[in-house]
């Protein structure tokens, strides 16, 4: 039901008419607790919801105004690190991933800057925290098989399989030097 | 499943022609990801036998890293409210290529939900995206307290903030749903016992009874007016109804972001290590050794978003660094714990702040930035409440002047999930949210749905 009615109006002070079709009844600019929201008709071409903000709303004081962050200033940060180039290599053999480009290495010397921002807090006394359930006791079950012989089922879910075993390249082979490590990517079909 | 409609799929999985399982193999199939899980997930089989239809698996964020869901190995989500008519009709908009984002990271089920597809979706929920998303495409989007839902089954990225989060179109949908999924699970470790639930949320709630505190700190720089005004248009229901408005303050706010991303960074390093290729996944063809099979397989894997933060979380790790960085991160987190304690300890029910900065980004402006930098500025309302492992949830109150959804967050102490739900409850019943049902031709629903499930 369209229902244009002066509450509206009168609410509508900072926006103008031809943007608004109301279709509910406004009580000081809010909608009232129970209504009946009914399907439009193709015909009613709505291009505003019925919830359109009016700016003309008093601010509720409790509510900030304005952002109250306050900007952590350069000098109150330790020096940036910078990262040599072993310390990256050290970084790619540890994680086993590589991010060789410039931008990579860019995005990780960003990260570690906004990361530096946790030593303006004072953390004196405070200990570190593992987990928020660290005051409770958690229930740990008895040590006995319930489930399993899902041997074949898992092996299944694996490239490469010799009867019960997954196989994998020969072990204890250290990675290979970052140029050679570029071709062995380069290889690969990504 | 992208060739048939999503009532041929779901029919199928009703008449017992297709089980879920086939259901994920043909959907993965097309692409090279080939993982079919041997089990379901302790939540998802919660559903299941409680005769919930699994109509398909939606898009997201790579691993869940990411506040857009544009970085997902199947291409980024769009939000529904692109095209409907209040964004489409403006001037000078054209939808094909002024989409908006959908929010992340489950950014696909937020708007499985909000396009009317499904009834609920399942989402994870570690720094805020589970209620992202879902201010974002105008749904309701609950992040219950931490330990209350199983997280076996849910693939980590942070152990100590991951919960799996409930989206769905009204508040009283997801109690339900809560109220199913919640509970004891002795293959989860971390779950504890969920308290008596209501079996309805009240028709009626009184507010009187209950005190809304108002975080100031949660006014962050880069915080649209028009959500402020909405933070303020619900304090001020609020306090006309009879309740208490308080304004309070949670003074580590601002180092919040911060410390989850080391945090983060650090644990997603950990748990990333597993996708190594040997017992399941992709593997690269590569076999001069173990290591260079690893190596070339997780970066074959993952996308540089994901390489990033293990990166970032392998430095922060480093032993010249641990002391400085992660345990340093883990006494902010306490602090930012104790806060939220104190506060609610001090007579608050429950905490009213924005959800998002601002309404959905065209996805063209979004991606000016890198992953990262989105990440930062677009989960700063939402991770403190993983850190502190309450519950929380996200309701959407308006649209902006572009035609897109605000919402707004709300906070409880644990545990309160039932509480939280039911002042959630009151706010749907007051705000007047519109459907997305009320906008559009009949024949839009079907584009919808093909388009923006996957």
């Amino acid at each position: 039901m369209l229902v244009f009615c002066r509450a509206v109006v009168r609410s509508c002070r900072g926006v103008t008419l031809d943007n608004i079709r109301p279709f509910h009844l406004f009580n000081d600019g809010y909608s009232v607790t129970s209504f009946h929201r009914r399907k439009l008709q193709s015909h009613i071409t709505c291009n505003v919801c019925v919830t359109r903000l009016f700016s003309s709303q008093p601010h509720n004081p409790k509510v900030p105004k304005v952002a109250t962050w306050e900007p952590v200033q350069d000098d109150q940060l330790p020096q940036p690190a910078k990262i040599p180039a072993d310390l990256v290599d050290k970084l790619e053999r540890l994680a086993l991933v590589d991010f060789r480009t410039k931008q990579g290495l860019a995005c990780l010397e960003k990260a570690i800057r906004f990361a530096d921002q946790l030593h303006v807090v004072d953390t004196s006394g405070v200990e570190p925290m593992d987990s928020v359930l660290e005051d409770r006791v958690l229930y740990l079950r008895n040590d006995t098989a319930k489930e399993g012989d899902c041997a074949e089922e898992l092996l299944r879910l694996s490239k490469q399989t010799i009867e019960e075993y997954f196989v994998a390249p020969p072990g204890n082979i250290p990675l290979p030097k970052r140029e050679d490590r570029t071709a062995l990517l380069k290889h690969s079909e990504f | 499943m992208l060739s048939l409609t999503i009532k041929e799929v779901s029919l199928a999985l009703r008449e017992g022609r297709i089980s879920p399982t086939e259901l994920c193999r043909k959907c993965l199939n097309l692409y090279i990801l080939d993982y079919i899980p041997p089990f379901n997930a302790t939540v998802v089989q919660k559903l299941l036998d409680q005769g919930a239809v699994l109509i398909g698996k939606t898009n997201m964020d790579e691993f869940a890293m990411g506040s857009g869901s544009t970085d997902g190995a199947f291409g980024p989500v769009r939000n529904p409210w692109s095209y409907a008519a209040p964004y489409r009709e403006q001037k000078g908009v054209e939808p094909q290529s002024d989409w908006v984002i959908s929010g992340g990271s489950s950014g696909g089920s937020a708007v499985a939900v909000a396009s009317l597809t499904s009834y609920l979706a399942l989402g994870s929920d570690t720094g805020g995206s589970t209620r992202n998303p879902g201010s974002l495409c105008g749904v309701v989007a609950l992040k219950p307290t931490y330990g209350l839902l199983s997280r076996h089954g849910l693939i980590p990225l942070v152990n100590s903030m991951d919960v799996p989060g409930i989206m769905t179109r009204s508040v009283n949908d997801a109690a339900v749903v809560l109220g199913v999924l919640q509970g004891l699970d002795v293959k989860d470790s971390t779950t504890i016992p969920a308290p008596p639930s209501f079996t309805e949320l009240p028709e009626d709630f009184d507010v009187r009874n209950i005190c809304v505190g108002i975080p100031k700190e949660y006014h962050a720089p880069g915080l649209s007016d028009e959500t402020v005004a909405q933070w303020s248009r619900v304090a001020d229901m609020f306090e006309r109804a009879g309740a208490r408005v308080e304004q309070v303050s949670l003074p580590h706010t601002q180092h919040s972001i911060v410390c989850y991303h080391v945090l983060c960074c650090a644990e997603v390093a950990s748990n990333m290590a597993r996708f190594d290729g040997l017992e399941y996944g992709h593997r690269s063809e590569v076999d001069s050794s173990t290591e260079a099979m690893y190596a070339s397989t997780r970066h074959e894997g993952f996308n540089d978003v994901v390489r990033g933060r293990i990166l970032s979380g392998n430095y922060f790790l480093l032993k010249q660094n641990y002391e400085h960085y992660f345990l340093k991160a883990q006494r902010v987190r306490r602090l930012i714990t104790d806060d939220f304690r104190r506060v609610f300890r001090s007579g608050v029910d429950v905490l009213l702040t924005p959800a998002t900065l601002t309404d959905a980004t065209c996805y063209s402006d979004f991606t000016q930035e890198d992953n990262r930098t989105r990440s930062t500025q677009e989960d700063v309302f939402t991770q403190p409440v993983n850190m502190a492992g309450l519950p929380a949830v996200s309701v959407p109150t308006s649209l902006s002047r572009r035609g897109l959804p605000i919402g707004l967050q709300l906070i409880g102490p644990a545990l309160q999930d039932n509480k939280l739900l039911s002042v959630a409850r009151w706010i749907e019943q007051r705000v007047g949210f519109p459907s997305i049902s009320d906008f559009g031709e009949s024949s839009e629903p079907t584009k919808r749905e093909q388009t923006s499930a996957v």
